[in-house]
């Protein structure tokens, strides 16, 4: 396929469909509108629906319900709309109902600079919705990486029947790049597990077989419930405790099992480096530019680029990190993901360059943080 | 990093400083070129200060704003307050004299773009393209033939003669400087 000009909310449009996508409800805020205007035209010609709605909170609402229905449902947002959808991730987290939640980070808190780009939602996306629950969050640094990530957003969700957010940002949304589009049968889509057992049998959190049950389509005559209280096999409300303690074990279990699916980054150079670079989303691009310029300077310099957040990655930065006295973690926030990093690699260890005036970290500033440890 | 080309167009919300970006994007991949455009603009849908900065490469591009810029564009003089200065010494400063009256140096390429524009293609708005056909014939940083395929699938609907129209004039204000300053 030839290489064309595309721009990153596109490619999130582009890969949503190319994952299977054929629901999308949502309300259009700045720096996400793009995606949910691609979709609006896309959908109708794949067979999809797209649903405009009178705010987020319903937004989330319809696409766990389109969900729940048997489609491949999604919404854009950004970090207000995130905010109003966060009591209805924790329904999808709840009633484990696989949806996609694209979060263009843009500058906050509130309506702070719309188009002004920002990664300050990294903890909205862990704990955003109250209460324990797991998360997968992805967090892509590039147009291609934007398309490539939404199509294993949807997988996951598929896969692990869970939300799944895809925590953007604006220079990752609005920019626009030479991309070469992936063959349409080089994609690998993930389809939702089905079940053998007859309508009578069935029991939508039944655990016997998988950690993961199947979720069937309402509609084929298969009768269950489906609730935010803590439910039973059939899902149905309980107050049987050891129920109760069995649905958290089992939801964290089913991810914690299989963190080396879920786990997504690229490394460069960690094996003789003396300094760290831990990066993802758009200040991925700023920090593999520094690490490059300080490489050129005869520094060694690994590089890891997560692209899961959540789960973290803690035993790719623990080994990583092992035999190293310095890692250096930029973020176009005050230091969100870095506590992570810290939790896990020792805080005398770990050194931050943030930046939260709505532009990109500068290269230059990573740099003088890598060089500042090497000299 | 070495043949990186960093180039930035700034300008007035509304004068298509944006669009411009992204057509001499388009162009960059038409010539086989890797490319990366990303812009900076208010909230406000016309007005404030907005720019466009496209980074184009043989090679990967990994941060994808301008560091410092090859070829600076100025359509307002806030812009050229901001931007002028940071271009690289031996780069290229193009300003709009229609828009900009003080210049911080006697090197820029001063052309009243929009005067060109309304003269050639009837439109003050065509400006940008203008710039652009003036921006590529002084630099060669897109070949005229992939900037003119990027024109025809970009403009808006309707408005591609009078773009086409505003390019060539751009380029022929870039040969006529180029015989002028030789």
């Amino acid at each position: 396929m030839p290489a064309r000009l595309m721009q990153g909310d596109e490619a999130c449009a582009e890969g949503a469909l190319a994952g299977g996508c054929r629901f999308f409800a949502g309300y259009p805020i700045t720096p996400a509108t793009e995606i949910a205007e691609i979709l609006a035209r896309r959908l109708p010609q794949v067979g999809g629906k797209f649903i405009q709605m009178e705010d987020e909170i319903a937004s989330m609402a319809a696409v766990i319900g389109a969900s729940i229905g048997g489609a491949k449902a999604m919404t854009a947002t950004s970090g207000p709309g995130f905010s109003l959808m966060q009591e209805n991730i924790g329904y999808a987290a709840m009633a484990e109902i696989p949806c996609v939640i694209v979060d263009v980070q843009r500058l906050g808190p509130s309506t702070g600079r719309p188009t002004s780009p920002s990664q300050g939602d990294v903890m909205q996306a862990r704990w955003g919705t109250h209460g324990d629950h797991p998360i997968i969050a992805l967090s892509p640094s590039s147009v291609r990486e934007t398309l490539d990530l939404t199509v294993q957003a949807f997988n996951f969700s598929e896969r692990y029947r869970t939300p799944v957010i895809l925590l953007m940002d604006e220079v990752v949304g609005h920019m626009r790049e030479r991309v070469e589009l992936p063959r349409a049968e080089t994609i690998k889509r993930v389809e939702r597990p089905v079940t053998t057992v007859p309508p009578e049998w069935y029991k939508p959190y039944e655990d016997s077989v998988s950690d993961v049950p199947p979720l069937v389509p309402f509609g084929e005559g298969y009768r269950y419930h489906v609730t935010g209280l803590h439910h039973d096999e059939r899902g149905c409300p309980t107050d049987h405790l050891e129920k109760i303690q069995a649905w958290s074990d089992r939801v964290f279990r089913k991810i914690d099992s299989s963190l080396s699916d879920i786990i997504l980054y690229e490394e460069d150079g960690i094996a003789d480096a003396n300094v760290l670079v831990i990066a993802y989303g758009a200040t991925a691009r700023s920090a593999w530019h520094a690490v490059k310029l300080a490489r050129e300077r005869g520094g060694k310099i690994g590089f890891l680029k997560l692209k899961t957040i959540w789960p973290f990655a803690e035993e790719v930065v623990e080994h990583a990190a092992a035999r190293l006295h310095h890692v250096v973690v930029p973020e176009m926030n005050r230091g969100q993901l870095v506590l992570e990093v810290e939790r896990v690699v020792a805080r005398n260890k770990v050194h931050r360059v943030n930046r939260t005036d709505g532009e990109m970290v500068h290269p230059g500033d990573i740099l003088a943080a890598i060089e500042e440890r090497i000299l | 990093m070495g043949d990186r080309s960093e180039v930035r167009l700034a300008g007035t919300g509304g004068q298509g400083a944006i669009l411009a970006g992204i057509i001499l994007a388009d162009a960059a991949v038409r010539d086989g070129k890797n490319v990366v455009q990303t812009q900076s603009y208010g909230p406000e849908a016309r007005g404030g200060a907005s720019r466009s900065e496209v980074v184009i490469s043989d090679g990967e591009i990994d941060f994808p704003k301008v560091l410092r810029p090859n070829v600076t564009l100025c359509m307002s003089q806030e812009a050229c307050d901001r931007y002028a200065r940071q271009t690289v010494k031996g780069g290229v400063l193009i300003l709009d004299a229609d828009h900009v009256v003080r210049a911080p140096t006697t090197h820029a390429v001063r052309l009243p773009l929009t005067t060109l524009a309304r003269q050639a293609a009837g439109r003050d708005v065509a400006a940008n393209v203008v710039a652009l056909g003036l921006l590529a014939g002084l630099t060669g940083i897109v070949s005229h033939e992939s900037l003119e395929h990027a024109v025809r699938a970009r403009a808006p609907k309707g408005t591609t003669d009078v773009n086409l129209k505003a390019l060539a004039a751009g380029r022929e204000a870039a040969e006529r400087f180029k015989r002028e300053h030789r």
